[in-house]
């Protein structure tokens, strides 16, 4: 591939220029918590949603006032969301330099 | 006209563009003016590029009409709008330390700095080029006319001077200020929004008597205001969800707000900003979407959906205090306004001026012709807002969704696969924005879905087909 690349897209596009470069490996893997993290936001929203919310309006229990399916789907997956976002970068998330000649230093 | 509500609403503006101002006048010295004109010479800490990334995409549609959908729809629309809350981590933890790697080692400015350095074809620049400036100059008319419309039912004035005062504005700000100028208001506006929603959230309820009361009167009215279905039960589970791709996370593929993943100066503030704009984003869109469901009991019958918020906060705030919390989603689409006349500025002069016409242009000059251009457009804007022709309207319908399937793969697949490349996105591309006009105009809702859903699927068969499929030929040469 890198002969229709050969400017430029060097790092992108040759395959071991960019294995070497440990903050993409970095990259990748934040990627991929970011696609775990709205999977499973999906998987709150959708389950409270219309698992509580899908019955009669007449049958709903109530918690701060607000229907059971709304609190939970909305109120309470946006909080949990904040939540785990917080711990996922404090836990995971990695600090790299984007200063090039101080990551050739390292 | 209500001069409390005024003096205070025009008065945030302008405190907000005066700090702006001030702020992005220290550092101009020294540094490439491409690089500080629609860069902020990338040094956007974590609290501004949470808070812009906000203001950015909080629109006139979120804003404005949102709560007018809201107030019609009952809860199913909060629950469609919380979707949203996605763009806060998802947006950049995927572009997030590889795009600002890459783009720093490209020296790339914009989006289409980037794809023109990773596809090396004029082609993918072209399409790049044309689908900002169409989607984008329409999205942007649509904003100026909600902007106008605020002011006017605010303070009474004609729907033209409204208009005037509000492209005056951000015209002036715009083109002397640039992106480091426009990213600071976002940070304050952002920070209006987040306060000025939850004071108004809070009167709201007051004035309700209390959330059990709004959800009696609302069930008592019409007991489908309280499911997550709509008003007539038309939101089914698979149209909502499929926002999930609309509003969530094909928001990633947005060139104002990918120019924004590019931005910032290091990786701490990055992750600031992904753990302060999840928060943010979510409270505020809860916060508007609600305030929307609770006006309904207190203010029935209001027709105009855009001027639920306006009137509901001179009903429940002390004048002087609306005009504040007013200045929120005012705030929102001059925002929005600011960078996306940036962005297609940035097209015309970098992209198309600066690579094809004329490379060695000077400094000066080209800081003379963005400015020029920037001017320019916000006046032609302005022309189209007047008296909006049909095309602009009609485009801008078309304008999130066709960006996004335009955009998507090339910037995704661009930065995550090795393999892609310029027949890839030149045929994603195209397959993405043409099956999106024809779902779009025939048949808008396949499967049950937004057909932006679709679009994007078949854009990536274009992408990975096209990338296989020509790819082994060049290597053959």
């Amino acid at each position: 591939m890198i002969t229709i690349h050969e400017r430029g897209g060097y790092t992108l596009n040759n395959h071991q220029a960019s294995e070497k470069d440990f903050r993409f490996k970095i990259a990748n893997r934040e990627a991929l918590l970011g696609i775990g993290l709205v999977l499973f936001n999906f998987i709150w929203w959708f389950a409270f949603a219309y698992g509580l919310g899908g019955k009669d309006p007449s049958e709903y229990t109530y918690v701060f006032g607000l229907p059971a399916w709304f609190f939970y789907s909305c109120l309470l997956g946006v909080i949990v969301m904040s939540v785990l976002v917080f711990f996922v970068v404090k836990r995971f998330f990695t600090d790299v330099s984007f200063d090039e000649e101080e990551y050739e230093d390292q | 006209m209500n001069w409390e509500a005024a003096i205070t609403l025009f008065g945030s503006v302008a405190l907000i563009f005066f700090i702006g101002l001030t702020a992005s006048r220290k550092e101009t010295v020294g540094k490439s003016f491409m690089q500080d004109y629609y860069l902020g010479s990338r040094s956007l800490g974590g609290f501004v590029l949470a808070m812009t990334m906000t203001a950015t995409y909080g629109s006139a549609s979120s804003f404005i009409g949102g709560p007018g959908v809201a107030y019609n729809e009952g809860l199913g629309w909060v629950l469609l709008s919380v979707t949203q809350v996605a763009t806060g981590y998802f947006t950049l933890m995927i572009l997030g330390k590889k795009f600002a790697i890459v783009t720093r080692q490209y020296k790339a400015t914009t989006l289409i700095d980037f794809l023109k350095e990773r596809y090396q074809s004029k082609l993918v620049v072209l399409l790049s080029a044309i689908s900002i400036v169409v989607f984008l100059f329409s999205a942007m008319a649509a904003q100026w006319i909600g902007g106008g419309r605020l002011i006017e039912s605010l303070t009474g004035l004609s729907y033209t001077s409204a208009l005037f005062i509000f492209v005056v504005t951000v015209l002036i700000y715009v083109t002397f200020g640039g992106f480091r100028a426009v990213t600071l208001t976002d940070a304050i506006q952002g920070s209006i929004m987040f306060i000025g929603t939850l004071v108004l959230l809070i009167a709201v309820i007051i004035a309700g008597g209390g959330i059990s009361e709004i959800m009696a009167d609302l069930q008592a009215e019409n007991p489908n205001l309280i499911t997550p279905f709509g008003s007539d039960g038309s939101l089914t589970a698979p149209y909502v969800s499929s926002y999930w791709v609309l509003v969530g996370v094909g928001v990633v593929a947005l060139p104002q707000i990918a120019v924004r993943a590019m931005s910032y100066k290091n990786t701490r503030s990055f992750h600031l900003a992904l753990m302060i704009g999840t928060i943010v984003v979510g409270v505020i869109m809860l916060n508007m979407h609600l305030i929307g469901v609770f006006a309904r009991p207190i203010l029935p019958g209001i027709e105009v959906g855009d001027r639920v918020m306006p009137l509901i906060a001179l009903e429940v705030l002390p004048p002087w205090l609306a005009g504040i919390v007013l200045a929120a989603p005012l705030a929102a689409i001059m925002s929005t306004v600011d960078s996306l006349l940036l962005i297609v500025s940035s097209t015309i002069v970098k992209d198309v001026y600066m690579n094809y016409i004329k490379p060695d242009a000077s400094r000066q000059r080209v800081q003379r012709i963005s400015m020029g251009i920037t001017a320019l457009l916000g006046i032609f804007v302005f022309l189209m807002a007047v008296n909006p022709p049909d095309l602009i309207i009609w485009l801008n319908l078309f304008a999130i969704g066709g960006l996004e399937a335009v955009f998507i793969w090339p910037i995704v697949m661009g930065l995550y696969w090795e393999k892609g490349n310029k027949y890839g996105a030149t045929a994603s591309m195209i397959v993405g924005i043409i099956s999106y006009i024809l779902f779009q105009s025939f048949y808008p809702e396949p499967l049950g879905m937004h057909a932006v859903v679709t679009s994007i699927l078949l854009a990536f068969a274009a992408y990975v087909s096209f990338s296989w499929g020509m790819g082994l030929k060049v290597v053959e040469h």
